[in-house]
Order: structure tokens, then sequence, then C-alpha cells
């Protein structure tokens, strides 16, 4: 870790869905090159405060940083903050009448006016990274779901990113083809890359991730480094949890 | 009348159950429906002048000009018609309520009132203002009409494109619209391509109706020509016969299109 300045910052985040608290008061911090991992039973509301950290949902009250803009603002430049943070869907939202390429370089050339050719050398070089050097003008259809993610990490990527999201990138995966994804994810960890990962792989959890923040019912119970939280949890809503996945 | 079949979202197709009649894809004998009907037409269109040339011969001699204002009438309708569809598909799905209610409101104009009195209303109302040629007010009133159901069809394309794709597109700092734009219509020009085919088949075959505006087209030269001659059984032979040449054609059109996406879809 380079330095301890916060990249994003969530405060006392709330977030409801009409009368359902689906976030309540959450605290998350995650210092520049820090992976922090969000695990937590299903509709605990991870997924939904990740969405609203590049304002895919809109906090109900709290705030959001990243650097020093505050996401939540009124006057907060929604767009230019979105390109600084990258996101990673579950269901990989390639667009299908793009190829490989094409959606890495859709980006920076429409909202960067990035020219053509600029975009495509470093489009190249990300399908390279994620081990695609061979795919650039597959279309979505012809890969396969690992293939697409990796595909879509590159598309991220692509944008520059200050920091990047993963809501739940493995569960719409295939077993076999986990690893290829979590491979890549591994790699960007390593090359210091900011990141805040919704995710249930307990493997990468403890390859990777300096924090684990543990999520129920809207709620942070518990943040910890993975090898405390795993081992040594304090609250026993975590313990419940853990027995059921471990 | 539009459905959406939303069940897997990489075979999103519409459905369209009234319109034209449109070749079953897995007809595939030779004496298809399709087969008999358009080379039955086109064998009477050709034996009929030579078996018996009076009247035959001079009917098809003075159609053809009525054939080129059909054509002109329904492409110069559907053009401006897919122009304002797009914009009313885009309305009715707008956040902005003041447009949206503008767009639904004008589709529940249009769908209420039958084409016939359109064109009358759009006719005789334009003309209280200026005179504008009948060529003018027709198309004006297939527009008007036309534009509200591919505005429906647009609508339906573009929410069957998953949700996913325009978070995507925001995801990586796209304003809506060229999100819009880059993402989301590409998509939906696919979907709703064989629809619209089946609207323009409609089209030309509700473009007779602008014979009543004295615009000649087939229908009215047909008229014409009946009323000078008296020949009415024979010549709405040869109008009808026409027009069943003209839209079984497109008709096969549109299905092989349709299938050529299929095929693309199914790779």
């Amino acid at each position: 870790m380079s330095s301890n300045r916060p990249r994003v910052k969530i405060i006392d985040a709330c977030k409801n869905f009409g009368r359902i608290e689906a976030v309540k008061n959450a605290n998350i911090t995650v210092v520049k090159g820090e992976v922090v991992l969000v695990i937590g039973p299903s509709g605990s509301g991870k997924s939904t405060l990740l969405r609203c950290v590049n304002r895919l949902e809109k906090l109900t009250s709290g705030e959001i940083w990243i650097d020093e803009d505050c996401l939540t603002a009124y006057h907060a430049d929604i767009r230019r903050i979105r390109e600084e943070v990258g996101m990673v869907f579950q269901s990989f939202n390639l667009f299908p009448h793009l190829s490989a390429l094409g959606n890495v370089t859709v980006g920076p050339r429409i909202v960067k006016k990035t020219p053509q050719n600029e975009a495509e050398e470093v489009g190249r070089a990300l399908l390279d990274r994620v081990g695609l050097g061979d795919k650039y003008n597959s279309y979505p259809d012809q890969l396969s779901g690992g293939q697409q993610q990796r595909v879509a990490i590159a598309r991220a990527l692509a944008m520059n990113p200050k920091v990047m999201l993963f809501d739940e990138p493995t569960s719409a995966l295939d077993p076999e083809m986990i690893k290829e994804v979590l491979d890549v994810m591994l790699g960007l960890a390593k090359d210091g890359m900011t990141m805040l990962v919704v995710s249930h792989e307990m493997g990468f959890a403890k390859a990777a991730a300096h924090k684990v923040v543990f999520m129920d019912n809207g709620e942070v119970i518990e943040t910890a480094p993975p090898e405390v939280l795993f081992t040594n949890p304090q609250s026993e809503r975590t313990q419940t949890f853990l027995d059921h996945i471990l | 009348m539009a459905e959406v079949d939303r069940s897997s979202p990489r075979k999103t197709r519409i459905e369209i159950s009234d319109g034209a009649l449109i070749p079953e894809r897995d007809e595939r004998a030779i004496f298809s429906s399709w087969r008999i009907s358009f080379f039955g037409a086109i064998a009477l269109l050709i034996l009929l002048p030579v078996i018996s040339p009076e009247p035959y011969r001079r009917i098809i001699t003075f159609l053809p000009d009525g054939i080129l204002m059909t054509f002109i009438v329904t492409i110069l309708s559907i053009v401006f018609a897919l122009i304002v569809g797009l914009f009313t598909g885009l309305g009715r799905i707008s956040r902005i309520k003041i447009i949206n209610r503008i767009a639904t409101v004008y589709v529940e104009v249009v769908r209420g009132i039958p084409l016939l009195v359109q064109l009358f209303y759009i006719y005789y109302a334009m003309g209280r203002i200026v005179q504008v040629p009948r060529l003018v007010a027709a198309v004006t009133a297939m527009t008007f009409c036309y534009g509200a159901y591919l505005g429906e069809i647009f609508r339906a394309g573009i929410q069957s494109i998953p949700k996913g794709q325009m978070e995507a597109a925001l995801a990586i700092g796209m304003s809506r619209g060229q999100a819009m734009s880059r993402i989301i219509l590409p998509q939906t020009i696919r979907v709703v391509l064989p629809p619209v085919g089946n609207e323009f088949i409609a089209l030309l075959k509700d473009s007779s109706l602008v014979s009543i505006l004295a615009v000649a087209d087939l229908l009215r030269r047909g008229r014409e020509f009946a009323s000078k001659t008296f020949y009415y059984f024979e010549t709405y032979t040869v109008v009808a016969l026409v027009y069943l040449v003209i839209t079984l054609f497109f008709s096969k059109l549109v299905s092989m299109m349709e299938e050529r996406l299929n095929r693309r879809e199914q790779q």
C-alpha cells in the first residue's frame, strides 16, 4: 500500500426501496491500493451498496467519496466520477453488437473521445492482459462465460479507473471458469489496483483481500483482515454465516 | 399488438399477431401457400391479356402510373413514419413526464381513429389553413397514423433490451443519450426489423385508402379506367392481383430477413 489516503469512503450510507431498508448506516473505507471484500447472505444489501458507489442507485442518506469528489453531492459530476470507477457485473453485460475489442474501446472512444487507433492499441493491450489476445474480433455470444467476464474487466479497465467494483463477478460462471476470472483479479490486485469486491470466493479473499467486510440485513456487522475474520470472528452472526459457507 | 418475448435476453423477438400474411418459416413444400398465391397471381396477370386481350391488355397498360404512385406514397410515408415512430418510442419511455404524456396521448388518439377518418380529417383540416397538394395530405395522414404504430414497436424493441446494457453503458461514463444511441438503439434495430417490415406491408395495403383523396394511386387509376369503360369486374380483378403480387413479394422478403436474423442468432 503506497499511502493511507482513503480512495473510497462510504459514510453512514442508507438506502431504502420504499419501506424496505436495504442498507443501514454502512461505513466502509477503502484505502488506495487496498482490496476490500464484502461478504454476507443474499439480500444483505451488499450489491445495493456497491451499486451506490457509482450511483447506479442513489443513496437515501449518507455520503460516498471517491478521493476528493463527493458522489452524493447535489452538484456532483456523476459522469466524470463514473469514468474513474470501473464496474464489473455478475451477468457481464457485454454489448452483444460489438466485438471484444469494440466493447473495450467504445468507452474511451465515446466518452473520452480517444482517437480510434489509439483506443484500439490500448484495447488490444488490455485484452492481452486478461489473456484474450486471440479473441479481439470475437463477439460476446462466441465467448464462454469466463471469457466474457474477462472482456468485461478489460472494458472497465479501459477507462483507466481509480477503483474497480466487482459485483459477484464469478457467481454466474461454471466452476471451471471461475479460476480464469479470479486469476485476472489477482493480477489486478497485485498491480496495486484499488478494489471493492462483493464475492464469496474465500480463496480470493485469503490470497488478495486486505480487509473483509461482513454485511447482514443491510448493516455492516464486522470489518477485519481475512485471517482474523475467518478464524476469529467477533460477532455471532458472522460465525453463523461462515459456518454455512465454509 | 406487439408482444415481447423476455424469456431469454439473447433471443428476444417481437411477435406481431395481426397485419400482413407472413410465410411460415418452416413451410418448405413445393406447393406452399405462398407459392400458390404468388405464382398463381403472376400466371393470371400474364394469361388474362393473352386469352382475352380486350379489355385486359388495355387495363394493364393503364395501371403502371398508379403502381408508381402507390410506391411513392408508401415509401415517403414509411420514411417519415420511421422518424416519427423513433421519437414517439423514445417519448413513450422518456422519464420526463410531459414528453411521456404527449407521446402516449398521440398513440392513444391515433389508435382510436380509423385511418380513413384520419385521412379525411387531415386533408380537410389542413385545407382550412393552407391548400396543400393531395399527395402531401395523404403522406401526412399516413405518417401520422403509422408513426404511432411504429412508435409502439420501437418502444417494445427498446424495452426488450436487458436493463444491464444501459447500466453497463452508464458505468463506463456514458450519458443516457450516448448509451441510447450507441448501445441500446443499435441492438433495438435488429429486434424491430421484422415487425417494421410487417408494418411496411400493412402501410402499402392501406395506401389504397389515399385514392379517396383523388391521389392517382393503383386503386384510383383502376377506378378511373373502370368508370370510363364500365369494365368494373375485369379492372378490379387486375388491381387486386397486382396488390397481391406486390404484398406477397414483400412478405417473402420480410420472412427471409427474419430467417437470416434468427440464423445469425443461433450461431
